[in-house]
């Protein structure tokens, strides 16, 4: 129920997608660690990569598109890896599976300092469009082994050579190749999830005003590592001729963070239109391999993960975020799970008078747990789904009983990849805004927690978190 | 028992921190070397 001083900002849409990279799971930060130390398990993880029809198949990647629901991802049979979705789609409802050699053409694309090259016969034989051949750098194979000899980072194909990236700088580490690899393919990613949100919503590009982007990578030199505005770069990769942009990172809680920037740009009046965007996380390619091999499971971490959402003004009967109701995790609140629950949903719940109970849905930090588990990591939605049960119960909401129930009806199973920002609550947007227009739920609470100690700043923990329901003004 | 013993805490993200362990333990006399919390995912 929205009283007289709820603050609404329309969500006009969202779009997600997958890049299937096999090859570039070995550029991963964990597996090129392992492979370095041990290079007998190259060919382990090689034989357990999947293709991309698996990849596509899989029903935590359907989901995340939008061609099933977390609902119906409860109840298919597991492993989820052995019980292929038949006749899976690389569309989705409000997503996109992207596969490997397209994703090389997107790297190209927004690559502007000549540090992508591809095959030109690789190249020829596989696009259609001759266009494309003036937005890459095209090189013969003999070429691309000699730019691999002096220290390009070659770029693979079912494991042939097909292409190469270089470094940005032959002594900054800041502008190596594997940090350029990373920082491009997030801006490649990001871009392509924002050109086809606008597609889909059948937006001109110029209507953009303002672009944040919530991608995890560190884009700079020597002198300013970190220095970032990444956002602006995808604004111009997406032709948002009006738009400019910046940056909000505050590790996995950035995507909400920069919710709530975008929402406040569009509520004061200074922009109308406001994209937030995320592009993939290529360091967290392959991080649970080892505990994947062991278990004799393909490798599941082979996609980066990226999305884009359009904020604009509230239309009445349309799904919208309360800004009145977004919460942050003050410096003197605590980090046990208790208190993050009561600083990220009881006190802003309480602060537009509902309890924990008048949620429907609860969308937390959403990983697999077919990823995470097989490596001792745990159930990571179910173990935040049992706090916020667990605080319900000491509140007299509901009763110890009552908790299981709590946590499958206003829960949901983990289906994320575990790309960091991108499993933290945000990757349910799409689901929530088509359950909101069917009438299933009333509003869904959207919390995510960042680990700010893995900088080695601060000791500290943090979150933000915000309702989402229809707008009634 | 425990007094006096050396001990590596290693918290959770989403469970007990690192910070929390280290104050409880040393509470009960035992000598942290080394505390962390860490994110697994």
């Amino acid at each position: 129920m929205i009283e007289s001083k709820a603050i609404g900002v329309g969500i006009e849409g969202v779009f997600y997608s997958l890049t299937h990279v096999p090859d570039l799971v070995r550029y991963g930060s964990k597996p090129s660690r392992e492979l370095r130390a041990n290079t007998t398990l190259e060919q382990q993880l090689e034989n357990q990569l999947r293709s991309f029809s698996a990849a596509t198949a899989y029903a935590p990647h359907q989901v995340y598109i939008g061609n099933i629901t977390p609902a119906e991802l409860s109840n298919l049979p597991k492993p989820w890896y052995d019980n292929l979705i038949q006749g899976a789609l690389a569309k989705g409802r409000f997503g996109d599976i992207v596969d490997q050699e397209s994703f090389y053409g997107l790297l190209g694309q927004a690559d502007q300092f000549n540090l992508v090259t591809v095959g030109e016969r690789w190249f020829w034989d596989r696009m259609t469009k001759p266009t494309k051949a003036k937005q890459l750098r095209l090189k013969s194979f003999a070429e691309i082994e000699s730019l691999c000899h002096k220290g390009a980072l070659p770029l693979y194909s079912d494991e042939k050579l097909v292409g190469c990236i270089e470094a940005g700088h032959a002594e900054d580490v800041n502008l190596s190749v594997d940090v350029l690899l990373e920082n491009l393919a997030a801006k490649a990613t990001a871009a392509h999830a924002l050109k086809s949100l606008l597609s889909a919503l059948k937006m001109d590009p110029n209507d953009v005003d303002y672009v944040i982007s919530c991608s995890e990578e560190a884009v700079g030199d020597r002198y300013n590592r970190g220095g970032g505005n990444l956002a602006k770069a995808i604004a111009e990769e997406v032709a948002c001729e009006n738009a400019s942009g910046s940056d909000v990172k505050a590790f996995c809680a950035g995507p909400l963070y920069a919710m709530v920037h975008g929402a406040s740009l569009v509520q004061s009046g200074v922009c109308n239109k406001v994209a937030v965007v995320a592009g993939g996380s290529l360091a967290k390619l392959g991080m649970k391999f080892e505990s994947h091999l062991k278990k004799g499971m393909p490798v599941l971490e082979d996609v980066l993960g990226s999305f884009a959402v359009i904020l604009s003004p509230a239309k009445i009967g349309e799904p919208c975020m309360r800004l009145d109701s977004a919460a942050f995790h003050p410096v003197r609140a605590g980090a046990s799970p208790q208190a993050m629950a009561e600083c990220l949903a009881e006190k802003p719940l309480a602060k537009l008078g509902m309890k924990l109970t008048d949620v429907d849905r609860y969308a937390v930090e959403l990983h697999n747990p077919e990823i995470t588990v097989p490596s001792g990591s745990g159930d990571v939605p179910k173990t935040n789904y049992l706090t916020l049960a667990a605080l319900a119960v000491i509140r007299g909401q509901i009763k110890k009983d009552q908790m299981v129930d709590f946590v499958r009806t206003r829960g949901m199973v983990g289906y994320a990849p575990t790309q960091g920002h991108i499993p933290s609550a945000i990757v349910y947007l799409g689901h929530a805004l088509d359950a909101l227009r069917n009438n299933e739920i009333n509003n869904a609470l959207f919390i995510s927690k960042g680990s700010l100690f893995l900088g080695r700043m601060t000791q500290l923990s943090d979150g933000c978190s915000f309702l989402v329901e229809k707008s009634e003004k | 028992m425990l007094n006096g013993k050396k001990v590596i805490a290693i918290g959770e993200r989403d469970g007990v921190p690192g910070p929390v362990i280290a104050e409880c333990l040393e509470g009960a006399g035992l000598e942290v070397v080394f505390q962390v919390t860490e994110c697994f995912v």
